[in-house]
């Protein structure tokens, strides 16, 4: 037993291998928040008027709320206050992020990607990517623009979106998600900087996978990005989106808001591979990861799917959602979220019923281990128009040691008596006879360790897209050592 | 050089003597089998051999292949070639037979150097094993040991041995729960793994295994020492008289 430990605890000790930081001059607005720094950042993305006044009243919505303290407190996670008023709310690098080509790009922001595994030159993508990079508070580059232009599929960085397309970000801003939506939504909506936006024309089947990388690098900053698709009728878009963050002690706050439309007959799959920067094994540092995402399935027979993989972040507090508006839609949610060390995550879903025959499937597996605490939390809401409506909600907890906790908070809301609910549920624990049987086979402790927890992931990795399923079972491996002790 | 020398072995769980002087040798090609009553120790000393950690060695030494066995971890012995079926083989959910299989297989190749096997070169082989132990291959993508019957399971137990043709198998209580028929396939299974250069340990309480797998040494172990070594006809002694006998027997000879 203690060999098993020992093994696993000597690879702990592998650093999170994303913590460097480019040394890029960057442009930034004094820290703190106020109307001021609104107008600052809506000026400086050259904005047109219906932005900064959506941008004003959020922020005044916002500050009404943190006057009266309605920070959400109701997630079963601890932090420390938060001071908004010492987050730098816009860093960008100083290069006009507005480019015509590649080229034109700083090379240390393309060597940057290059680390993380990103090349942004196109002849070295997977083939069937196309990749928009976030760096800080503003999108550097995407990919496969005009080729994806050519059957009309808008995919490019918001702050484009709201130049080229303004009547589209217009129509359906704030239309999933609004400002009022909670205390981070409205931060977000008043100070978000950039992000991705996606347009799929009617009857387009995207036939590239859409990828958006964010990478938070300057230091004392947040980074609230803002994500907007819309899949109009008939039409069908796979994206996903990927994370990391410099090694910092200090905690930084990302609050991003992703809000999707499906109109009838339209579908979306929204992958998410979550990796920011955890904190150490003491818990120090890493990042505040608060974010509101949501989906409405407009149209009839619309459907949206989430999948998430969450492995960093010092403290996770995301639920991807669905609206079940249109006859016949279907909402999916499939998520592993894995704390170690001191990581905590409050993660779940919320499947809203509205239409007719609305069907929705909650796959949730919650991994805990060193001192991590992970907490599911979901609600399935039956409306009472949402005549014959499904839920299917499976939710596992996996423990690895004794010093880690798993929570499990399911809502359930009922107000149709056509509606049929299931709901499963298991806690189970890495024993000592599984390492060993796999042990005695020949494979090594850790290898063994990470065989059990993809087998218990299963379900959730089979929604990726191939590419990202071999990734995602990596990050698991290198975010479980250590994981025994 | 024989392949396993056990030279006074004693274990403690849980601060209990279990194994308490286990003297025993087995050379390259020899079938031995380990009878005895319940608890009287023959599951820690395949355990103990298949080198689990829960178990406490307080003295003596086991040379394999003339390394030291002790200071192996259980996935170096595995390596090294020695095997264990086990009595309650347990559930990998989400993982599938075969796959679970060749990363086990690649393990091991990898560890003696040799070049892995992708899915290509594996399957015709694995196909072969299937056949011997008469087994379905749709079992095999379905996960490790989920959903299996008891015979499955053991079945499952003797195709693993295999594939990973190891040096030293250990089959510990591979008869238990199993029906006749069943009996049969597995001790053919085992019996078409027996060559001159692979040692088997057959640990049981009864003798109907030894029917089917006839071996060349039989050991009783009674309260954690070995009281009497023979050939087959030792089992066939041991059906007739009961353990209490055969253990009076041998404090009346040689008093302990």
């Amino acid at each position: 037993m203690s060999t098993n430990i020992n093994t696993i605890r000597d690879l702990a000790e592998r650093e999170y291998q994303w913590g460097f930081v480019t040394d890029i001059e960057e442009e930034r607005v004094p820290k703190g928040l106020n109307e001021d720094v609104i107008r600052l950042i809506s000026a400086k993305k050259n904005e047109p008027g219906f932005m900064l006044e959506w941008r004003l009243k959020a922020y005044r919505h916002w500050a009404s709320l943190e006057k009266a303290q309605a920070e959400p407190k109701w997630a079963n996670i601890k932090y420390a206050p938060i001071n908004y008023q010492n987050i730098s709310y816009y860093s960008a690098p100083k290069r006009k992020p507005s480019l015509k080509s590649l080229e034109e790009l700083d090379p240390e922001l393309l060597r940057t990607y290059e680390k993380l595994g990103i090349p942004l030159e196109e002849q070295k993508l997977f083939a069937g990517v196309a990749v928009d990079a976030v760096f800080d508070s503003v999108s550097v580059a995407t990919t496969f623009k005009e080729k994806l232009a050519e059957i009309g599929v808008i995919f490019c960085s918001f702050s484009e979106a709201v130049q080229k397309h303004p009547e589209l970000v217009q129509k359906y801003l704030g239309t999933v998600v609004p400002y009022t939506d909670n205390f981070f939504a409205s931060l977000n909506a008043s100070v978000f900087t950039d992000g991705s936006f996606v347009y799929v024309p009617k009857g387009v089947r995207c036939p590239l996978e859409l990828s958006t990388y964010f990478r938070i690098n300057a230091a004392e900053t947040g980074q609230f990005e803002r994500t907007l698709i819309v899949a109009d009728e008939g039409s069908y878009v796979s994206y996903l989106e990927g994370c990391t963050a410099p090694i910092r002690d200090e905690n930084q706050l990302h609050a991003a808001v992703v809000e999707l439309i499906a109109l009838d007959n339209a579908q979306i799959k929204y992958s998410t591979v979550q990796n920011w920067y955890p904190g150490d094994k003491e818990g120090k540092g890493g990042i505040f990861n608060f974010v509101t995402k949501r989906g409405k399935c407009q149209g009839v027979n619309s459907k949206i799917s989430w999948t998430q993989v969450e492995t960093g972040s010092a403290i996770t507090w995301k639920y991807p959602s669905c609206i079940l508006q249109g006859d016949n839609s279907v909402g999916e949610f499939y998520s592993v979220a894995l704390t170690n060390n001191y990581q905590q995550a409050d993660t779940g879903t919320k499947m809203i019923h509205i239409g007719k025959n609305t069907r929705s499937t909650t796959v949730s597996k919650g991994i805990s281990a060193g001192h991590g605490q992970n907490t599911y939390r979901g609600l399935v809401k039956i409306m009472k128009g949402a005549t014959g409506a499904r839920n299917y909600t499976q939710c596992d907890s996996l423990l690895i040691g004794d010093k880690c906790g798993a929570h499990t908070f399911p809502y359930i809301e009922v107000r149709n008596s056509t509606a049929r609910m299931e709901h499963e549920a298991s806690t189970s624990k890495i024993g000592e006879d599984q390492l060993f049987y796999l042990r005695q086979r020949g494979l090594k402790a850790e290898d063994a360790v990470s065989m059990i927890v993809n087998g218990f992931c299963k379900r959730v990795f089979r929604e990726l897209p191939m590419e990202f399923a071999v990734e995602a079972q990596k990050l698991l491996s290198v975010s479980l050592e250590g994981s025994v002790g | 050089m024989s392949l396993l020398e056990i030279r006074n072995l004693k274990v403690k769980v849980d601060n209990h003597e279990i194994l308490k002087g286990i003297d025993l040798e087995i050379n390259p090609g020899e079938v031995h089998s380990i009878m005895g009553p319940n608890g009287s120790g023959k599951s820690t000393l395949a355990q103990v051999l298949a080198r689990r950690e829960s178990y406490d060695v307080t003295s003596g030494e086991i040379l394999y292949n003339g390394k030291d066995l002790l200071a192996m971890k259980p996935e170096d012995a595995a390596c090294e070639g020695i095997f264990m079926a086990f009595q309650y083989p347990v559930e990998i959910p989400g993982i599938s037979n075969a796959y679970f299989l060749r990363s086990a297989l690649n393990a091991i190749r990898k560890y003696r150097g040799e070049d892995e096997l992708d899915a290509m070169d594996f399957l015709p082989m694995f196909r072969e094993k299937l056949k011997l132990l008469d087994m379905d291959e749709k079992l095999m993508n379905r996960s490790v040991n989920e959903g299996f019957s008891g015979g499955e399971k053991k079945r499952n137990e003797i195709l693993q041995m295999a594939v990973l043709e190891p040096k030293l198998a250990i089959l510990d209580e591979t008869d238990s729960g199993l029906d006749i028929d069943a009996l049969r396939i597995v001790a053919n299974g085992v019996n078409a793994m027996r060559s001159p250069d692979r040692a088997i340990i057959v640990v049981t309480h009864y003798q109907r295994l030894l029917n089917y797998i006839v071996p060349d040494f039989v050991h009783v172990l009674v309260n954690g020492r070995i009281v009497r070594s023979g050939g087959p006809e030792l089992a066939l002694e041991l059906e007739e008289k009961g353990y209490v006998e055969i253990d009076s027997e041998t404090r009346q000879v040689t008093p302990a």
